[in-house]
């Protein structure tokens, strides 16, 4: 009993180090850019470095647009296949996994030799063409998140009997589904949002293939560049991703509690 | 003239018919209930009748117009489920506005409406609450206002009390029909409780199988069930099997006891007929010599409260009745010979005697 418990404080010890070290080290690294003493110089550099604010907004802006784009997508399929294609539920779920499992090297390359400049449709032509492209690029990526999410959500409420009573007082599809079934898959929504938005900030690949102003390769610029700034961005990139993982908890509990309420 | 007409309607799924010619004409305002086991097609009818599900074969009318292929949102129908069904990111009173809004009325007289509605159900002070901060009872009672202040033609209910706690089934039940009753409003029931749809209803429907087995008032169904299975499925029965002892005059015995049945047989000689009994249609040792009387022994006697339930055995066929507790009156023990008795014309005759 008492070798069990010993044995599963070292694993967690372990594991927290292995995790922790490299992060601690990276904060302790980016606070020494002053010669001699801790400071948030490094910080204040990128910070104020107007090619963060112009990629950092940029992927913010590609991050809210993936975001529409994957929930006018999602939440009408995990609707329409609990509602009324249940066969279809593991096809559905299979190519919503596909992105796990292929590279986004993958698809960028197919996007390179589908959509450019010479092709049918020149979406690399222009900057917009571009932002389009990644847009749907980002919005693939976070398909396994962001399905599973809203499905898990719609599953949570009988939406055969709400979709059928709301019928039954003369709403149509759209007026169902914004109305009816939207709002209360919301916190599942948000969930998919955030994690979307997480995946999107730091995503490299596709956003540098395509020669985007994006935040994954001035990330990358700077880190082949500078020595303490790269770190502070680390650091910054992560508590993004913490922030959006916080608010997905925080907005989970809320929903538990209005479900145990229930 | 009917205003809802239901026309050989049939539903199968794959070979197995859910529903199979179903004919029904209701009149504008009747209370019509459902009634049938679990699986008889009851909801399968009626949701067809909602537009939820689409008939294999048959016709729809509603006033007058074939709504067959409509939508349901086209239907003008109100609904109330079992599960309530009230949207919860909707207030109280914003689900009651749904259909109101839905059919783009002005914001003053949804206002009104609204208000009219939770005063009609009893429950003006919760419009500003969520379903879930409601009792099952006034979640029901919200659904029912959201499904009546659209101004359907036809109500459909289905099971909308079988998730509800007895008391409150029965308190709802009767509002539910006064407030049919104040509208006006054509309304159909479906429900596997014979004691809702005896207390509710103008007319019952008996279903069985995917079959109509009997229309009819609350009266007729319970004391003239044109089948064996609408006499065994509503109220409690005594089945009683007798020897023809002479089919014409109607005369027939019972373990070896001779009775006259109301009407005769088309058996004449000997044979085997089912008879069966309300249990409130007997007494026991009755000192009144009128009607008929069958001699047994008392089997068992459970005192209920009440009601004393007590069984006598007559030789083969065994016999319920309830009597009530007389506090000056000791029932019956166990052992002791008792006659019961019962008019003549209270004898059913379940199934056409079998000639021996």
């Amino acid at each position: 009993m008492k070798n069990s418990r010993l044995g599963s404080w070292l694993t967690i010890v372990l594991g927290a180090a292995y995790f922790l070290i490299p992060l601690i080290a990276t904060v302790e690294f980016s606070l020494r850019m002053k010669r001699g003493e801790y400071s948030l110089e490094a910080y204040r550099v990128v910070l104020t470095d107007p090619r963060f604010q112009a990629t950092f907004g940029y992927s913010t802006l590609i991050a809210l647009a993936t975001i529409v784009v994957g929930v006018l997508l999602v939440v009408p399929t995990a609707y329409w296949v609990q509602l009324r294609l249940p066969r279809w539920r593991p096809v559905v779920e299979f190519v919503t996994l596909l992105p796990l499992v292929i590279p986004p090297i993958v698809l960028v390359f197919g996007f390179l030799r589908l959509y450019n400049s010479s092709s049918w449709l020149p979406l690399t032509g222009s900057a917009r063409g571009t932002d389009v492209l990644l847009t749907l690029g980002y919005a693939t990526l976070a398909l396994p998140y962001m399905y599973r999410a809203v499905d898990t959500g719609l599953r949570a409420i009988d939406i055969r009997t709400l979709t059928q009573a709301a019928e039954s007082l003369g709403a149509s599809w759209p007026t169902i589904l914004f109305r009816v079934i939207l709002p209360n898959v919301r916190v599942a929504v948000l969930s998919g949002a955030f994690l979307t938005f997480a995946i999107v900030i730091g995503e490299f690949t596709i956003a540098s293939l395509l020669n985007a102003p994006a935040f994954g390769p001035y990330l990358q610029l700077i880190g082949a560049n500078r020595a303490y700034e790269p770190s502070a961005l680390a650091i910054i990139a992560f508590m993004i991703t913490w922030a959006c993982m916080g608010l997905i908890q925080v907005v989970g509990r809320g929903a538990n509690r209005y479900r145990a309420a229930r | 003239m009917s205003f809802l007409d239901i026309v050989n309607l049939q539903k199968s799924f794959g070979s197995a018919y859910a529903v199979k010619n179903f004919n029904l004409s209701v009149v504008r305002g009747e209370f019509v209930s459902f009634l049938g086991p679990s699986g008889c097609g009851k909801t399968t009818t009626l949701r067809m009748i909602a537009g939820f599900e689409h008939p294999t074969a048959g016709l729809i009318r509603i006033d007058g117009k074939d709504v067959t292929n409509l939508r349901p949102n086209q239907r003008k129908i109100g609904m109330v489920f079992q599960s309530y069904a009230l949207f919860p990111n909707m207030t109280v009173a914003e689900n009651v506005a749904f259909g109101l809004k839905v059919a783009r009325k002005p914001a003053e007289e949804v206002k009104a409406r609204v208000a009219e509605m939770l005063k009609l159900i009893g429950l003006p002070h919760l419009g500003d609450r969520y379903p879930y901060q409601l009792s099952g009872g006034q979640q029901q009672r919200v659904a029912l206002a959201r499904a009546i202040a659209p101004k359907p033609q036809i109500l459909l209910l289905d099971e909308p009390l079988s998730a509800l706690d007895a008391k409150i089934r029965i308190s709802l039940r009767e509002e539910i029909r006064a407030v049919q009753r104040e509208l006006g409003i054509t309304t159909i029931y479906v429900t596997h409780d014979q004691e809702e749809a005896l207390s509710m209803s103008d007319r019952i429907v008996v279903m069985n199988e995917g079959q109509v087995e009997q229309i009819g008032n609350p009266f007729e169904i319970y004391n003239r069930p044109s089948t064996r299975f609408v006499a065994s499925f509503v109220g409690t029965l005594n089945i009683l099997r007798a020897k023809v002892v002479d089919g014409a005059s109607g005369r027939v015995a019972v373990d070896g006891q001779e009775i006259i049945l109301p009407h005769g047989l088309p058996v004449s000689g000997a044979g085997e007929a089912t008879l069966a009994l309300r249990p409130e249609a007997i007494t026991l040792n009755a000192h009144d010599a009128s009607g008929s009387r069958l001699d047994g022994t008392i089997d068992e006697v459970s005192f209920l409260g009440s009601v004393i339930r007590i069984r006598v055995r007559l030789q083969n066929n065994i016999v319920t009745l309830d009597t009530f507790n007389n506090v000056g009156h000791r029932p019956p023990e166990r052992g002791q010979p008792a006659t019961i008795s019962f008019a003549r014309e209270d004898v059913l005759v379940l199934d056409e005697p079998q000639a021996a």
